[in-house]
């Protein structure tokens, strides 16, 4: 493998005498926590307040205490309780089932879009990139209305199909982009070789290449279904009581009074929502850092 | 005659028996699917938005014991009003005739019946307006038919403390005096919703009604809002954003913040809808349990002009069972359902006699206050062109309460954006 | 050294010797047709779902809005419109008037500005926090497992829930004036209603950022790291002279997306602000225009598309032709 084209500098500090590095190791190393510590808390102080609310009796919705004070499993209670006739738990499903179908779908159909955008040499490719992001240039607001119209005249309204096919289309772009972005990085010569011992194509990019770009499809599917859990103006449209997802629900949630803000239930619905995608990404999260394993991709 | 002018008068009959024809429609006025159905029965679906108190299904319940053969199916919308009404628009104009009976917010009647959607409650399906609540029963027509029928009522009312207050202030002056109170017990003097939504417009109608003012006329087209009285009316809420008799933060609060903001002890004068009575009565964090009543809204020279709140029920014109229809909503509007929405949901009925009803003032003390409220009140501008006319109003009378311009411009401008919008824009 | 330059310059002329794509047409000629195989789900799925309302879209900003026929007080048809939906917009009129305050064609230009300021301050915010966290993700820690996740956390939650969070939080009577022992009035003053908008968005969408950039840092490997530290290379330079040009693929894609989102950005002020206090956005004002007039709605939205579409175009332009051709001279590892 070639060295990278950016090579370093060679910088009048190799020098450096041998005292200090030590010294800038540890204050490398507490840079490092100090971001760590950074992170943990940007991530999690707006999250504690949601959960702190969530664990808060109804009745003191609008406490200011930080710390947990009348704690009460009330709100996660009427998250699941279906006398108002929502059905929580039936929206975890079907934004799971939405989720999934999305982002295994948009994979697949990125995959060969990204394959041939970065590999193929057809007339047009710059049209169809172009054309690709284009996609992802119309306001959301605006689709919602003829989207509508569209899927009453087929008659899919309430069905699944109804809500997994706009999402396909809304994180397609990103989907390609990135998987062409990742895909032009890869050592197709490895590729290249191995076809020439004789592997179809298919096979040698199944085994070869798609590994190596395993951070990559698993960053975008993560970013899929994320979004695909996150989408709510096409899904309250488009969905029925049975087939709505989290996003709809929660926005269904109403306070005992009109004009009341059902906050402590809303937060409560937030957290309980959080969680499952938390686990999904415990579970990938190795998946998206590569081992740095089979040779590396660069230098 | 002459023949030239024989000729003329003949050409010009003929030309308006052909106008006749051709342009102007029948008493519909526009929507040909309002002549079908009307006789016809069978299931139907009933849309309103999510039933907070509970009380829908029990109703609804009865009816299909005794309908058996007419049952009613419950669409619940979300809890938004913007999102209900984008709802009832896109079912409405795609025709979908599983929308049988809606429950319709006053402010969309006119816009919904302007364009068609709305079914005539005339003739076979007229209603019996006698009980009910006068303004309730104008709220729900449109050039001079009735499209909606009066289902719950709201009224804006004057919550007050009454352990620092004697008598409550009639007029809005004597509200300000009372203001000096406020100040030795270092809380506010006075608020109501004034964050840049719908609750603007109620308040900021409210002032201008109560001043003897009139946004729009009663073609709901001319727009009437430069004008003296309603000068004076929004003026009131101006200076006293002003001299902070309403404090700064009353610019960001919608209902919830008001009520917590009174429930923490933290206002003298409250203006807000009757739901605030039982949570400020029972609520675990309320620091005012014992120590508030209400009122009717002050007025510049009496009681106030309440803005009108609620929902009405109104029928589809693409529904297929029109006959079924008005029955479920002479049902809602009977008054043994309407006493089960005051008992069970706290709701403001439609239904007059029950406000006098005393084993009801016992449990509800609010409702002789709210009666007065709601025979009082005044509707928002009663326009098909709503949606534009109140973010009109939004937009200048925001920018007045914020001191960004004077009140004169403020309404000159608002009457101008008005104009424009009730124009086509 | 010569040698390679001219390589290296013939590469940037003919695009071909280094390029996988030219050895691929030494193999087999059929890709062409291969290619548009590959793309045509893509597009079809597209074409449904975007393109056919983009295109009743325009037809409709054709059109204009329906009348009230002053007899019978219905609305009527309005026929055909002309451009008339188009100068409502760009020159500000309402018939034959400017538009005047209270109308929403009147704050359209005031709109573009605060979209756009939106735009630059969340991406270069977004852009700087997610190299950084997505370095720091790189490293191995213990428990870097839950540090990744906890990053995710605010992506994770739906937006309305987010907006409805910093809403509460931004409340006079809330807990970051508590906390802060200050009086701001978040939601009811001009910059602190931005920055409120700002805040909640950078939170939620950094992760998106840094979990896209740490994908692109799995493309640097190790050793190039090793080879810079041996020749004395300090981190800075590592940082600017290494990571920066290996990662750009990803990173030009992770902020050309988000740079389009945040353009059409609308539940997060919608729900905090309702776009009060200067911080409407293109599609709130479009949402707004929807309800009473959605004809001119319609050219609102095509003028958004456009005006997106000539931003995202000056983006590439400038700042990374490697996003959508194939530039021989970002290829690596070769």
């Amino acid at each position: 493998m070639a060295a990278p084209t950016a090579a370093p500098p060679v910088a009048p500090t190799s020098q450096a005498p041998r005292a200090q590095r030590p010294r800038s190791r540890t204050a490398a190393t507490v840079r490092m926590y100090l971001g760590v510590a950074v992170i943990v808390l940007w991530g999690l102080i707006p999250f504690y307040w949601m959960l702190v609310t969530s664990l808060r009796d109804v009745e003191f919705t609008f406490s200011n205490e930080f710390w947990p004070t009348h704690i009460t499993m009330d709100n996660f209670e009427t998250v699941f309780s279906t006398a108002r006739g929502n059905h929580f738990g039936q929206a975890l499903v079907n934004s799971f089932i939405i989720g999934a179908a999305t982002t295994t779908i948009a994979l697949l159909v990125g995959i060969f879009a990204a394959y041939a955008l970065a590999n193929l040499k057809f007339r047009g490719k710059f049209v169809v990139m172009g054309f690709i992001l284009g996609a992802s240039m119309f306001p959301g607001v605006a689709l919602v209305t003829p989207l509508f119209s569209l899927f009453t005249d087929i008659g899919w309204i309430g069905q699944y199909q109804a809500l997994i096919i706009p999402n396909i289309s809304f994180v397609l772009p990103l989907t390609v982009y990135i998987l062409t972005a990742f895909f032009r990085e890869m050592p197709w010569e490895l590729e290249e070789a191995a076809r020439i011992d004789g592997a179809t194509p298919a096979q040698a990019f199944r085994l070869i290449i798609l590994p190596l770009a395993a951070p990559g499809l698993f960053t975008t599917a993560i970013l899929a279904f994320i979004a695909s859990w996150n989408e709510f103006l096409i899904a309250s449209q488009l969905s029925d009581d049975s087939t709505q997802p989290v996003t709809v629900a929660i926005a269904n949630f109403a306070g005992s009074q009109p004009h009341q803000e059902p906050y402590t239930a809303v937060m409560a619905a937030g957290t309980v929502v959080t969680i499952p995608l938390i686990i999904l990404v415990l579970l990938f999260q190795r998946r998206i850092v590569s081992g740095l394993t089979a040779g590396g991709v660069k230098g | 005659m002459p023949l030239k002018s024989k000729a003329f008068v003949a050409t010009s009959a003929v030309s308006a028996l052909i106008l006749a024809a051709c342009g102007g429609d029948d008493s519909g006025g526009g929507n040909p699917a309002a002549d079908e159905n009307i006789d016809s029965r069978g299931p139907i679906t009933y849309v309103q938005g999510k039933d907070n108190s509970g009380t829908i299904a029990p109703i609804v319940k009865k009816w299909n014991a005794d309908h058996p053969d007419e049952k009613v199916t419950v669409k619940e919308q979300t809890d938004e009003a913007d999102q209900q009404h984008d709802d009832l628009v896109r079912n409405l104009e795609a025709e979908n005739a599983d929308y049988d009976v809606v429950s319709v917010d006053l402010i969309w009647t006119a816009e919904f019946a302007a364009k068609g959607w709305l079914q005539p409650l005339e003739g076979d399906l007229a209603i019996d307006t006698e009980p009910l609540l006068e303004t309730t029963v104008a709220s729900g027509e449109y050039n001079g038919k009735q499209y909606a029928a009066p289902w719950l009522t709201d009224g804006g009312m004057l919550y007050y403390r009454s352990d620092l207050v004697d008598t409550p202030p009639e007029t809005w002056d004597e509200m300000m005096e009372m203001c000096s109170i406020a100040e030795d017990n270092d809380m506010g003097c006075f608020a109501g919703q004034f964050s840049k939504y719908e609750g603007l417009t109620v308040n900021v109608a409210e002032a201008i009604n109560g001043a003897g003012g009139a946004i729009v006329d009663e073609d709901g087209v001319t727009a009437t809002v430069d004008s003296p009285e309603a000068a004076a009316g929004l003026s009131q809420l101006v200076e006293a954003f002003e001299n902070g008799n309403i404090p700064k933060e009353a610019i960001t609060y919608t209902e919830e913040e008001g009520r917590i903001a009174f429930q923490d002890g933290e206002l003298l004068f409250l203006r807000n809808w009757p739901y605030v009575y039982s949570l400020a009565l029972t609520e675990g964090s309320s620091k005012v349990k014992d120590k508030f009543d209400v009122a009717p809204l002050p007025g510049t020279d009496g009681v106030g002009a309440s803005s009108l709140g609620g929902h009405n029920l109104a029928i589809s014109a693409y529904s297929d069972n029109k006959a079924t229809a008005i029955d479920f909503i002479k049902f809602m509007e009977s008054e043994e359902s309407q006493r089960f929405f005051v008992t069970k949901g706290s709701a403001a009925p439609s239904f007059a006699a029950l406000y006098d009803d005393p084993q009801l003032a016992k449990d509800f003390p609010y409702l002789p206050v709210l009666k007065e409220s709601l025979e009082n009140a005044v509707p928002r501008p009663i326009t098909p062109f709503y949606p534009d006319v109140t973010l009109a109003i939004q937009e200048n009378a925001y920018a007045a309460l914020k001191g960004d311009v004077s009140v004169e411009d403020a309404l000159t401008d608002m009457q101008a954006a008005i104009a424009t919008a009730t124009s086509g824009g | 050294m010569s040698v390679k330059s001219d390589e290296v310059a013939a590469d940037k002329v003919s695009g071909d010797d280094h390029d996988p794509t030219s050895l691929r047409s030494r193999l087999d000629p059929g890709q062409g047709r291969r290619g548009w195989l590959l793309i045509a789900p893509t597009m079809a799925l597209l074409t449904a779902v975007i393109v056919y309302p983009v295109l009743r879209a325009i037809y409709q900003s054709f059109q204009r809005d329906a009348t009230l026929d002053p007899q019978s007080g219905m609305f009527v048809a309005g026929g055909f419109a002309g451009v008339e939906n188009y100068t409502h917009w760009i020159l500000q009129r309402c018939g034959d008037v400017a538009c005047p305050t209270g109308n929403n064609a009147a704050e359209f230009y005031t709109v573009v500005y605060i979209t756009v300021m939106f735009t630059v301050i969340t991406v270069i915010l977004e852009t700087i926090l997610g190299l950084w966290f997505a370095m720091i993700m790189n490293k191995k820690i213990r428990g870097r497992g839950l540090l990744r996740a906890a990053i995710l956390i605010p992506w994770a939650i739906p937006t309305a829930v987010t907006a409805k969070l910093f809403f509460f939080i931004f409340a006079y009577d809330g807990i970051a004036n508590n906390v802060m022992r200050a009086n701001i009035l978040w939601t009811g003053e001009q910059w602190p209603a931005r920055w409120a908008i700002i805040v909640a968005d950078v939170w939620k969408t950094t992760p998106f950022m840094a979990l896209l950039i740490l994908a692109g840092l799995q493309l640097i490997s190790a050793e190039v790291y090793e080879a810079a530290k041996v020749d004395g290379a300090s981190a800075w330079q590592r940082f600017t002279h290494i990571t920066l040009p290996l990662v750009r693929p990803a990173l030009m894609v992770a902020v050309l997306f988000r740079t389009l989102d945040v353009l059409r950005m609308f539940d997060l002020p919608y729900i905090l602000t309702q776009g009060s206090n200067g911080t409407t956005t293109l599609s709130i004002l479009v949402v707004r225009e929807l309800r009473g007039a959605p004809n001119s709605a319609a050219a609102l939205s095509t003028i958004t598309f456009l005006f997106i579409f000539f931003i995202a175009f000056i983006f590439i332009k400038f700042l990374g032709a490697s996003v959508t051709d194939d530039d021989p001279a970002q290829r690596k590892g070769k």
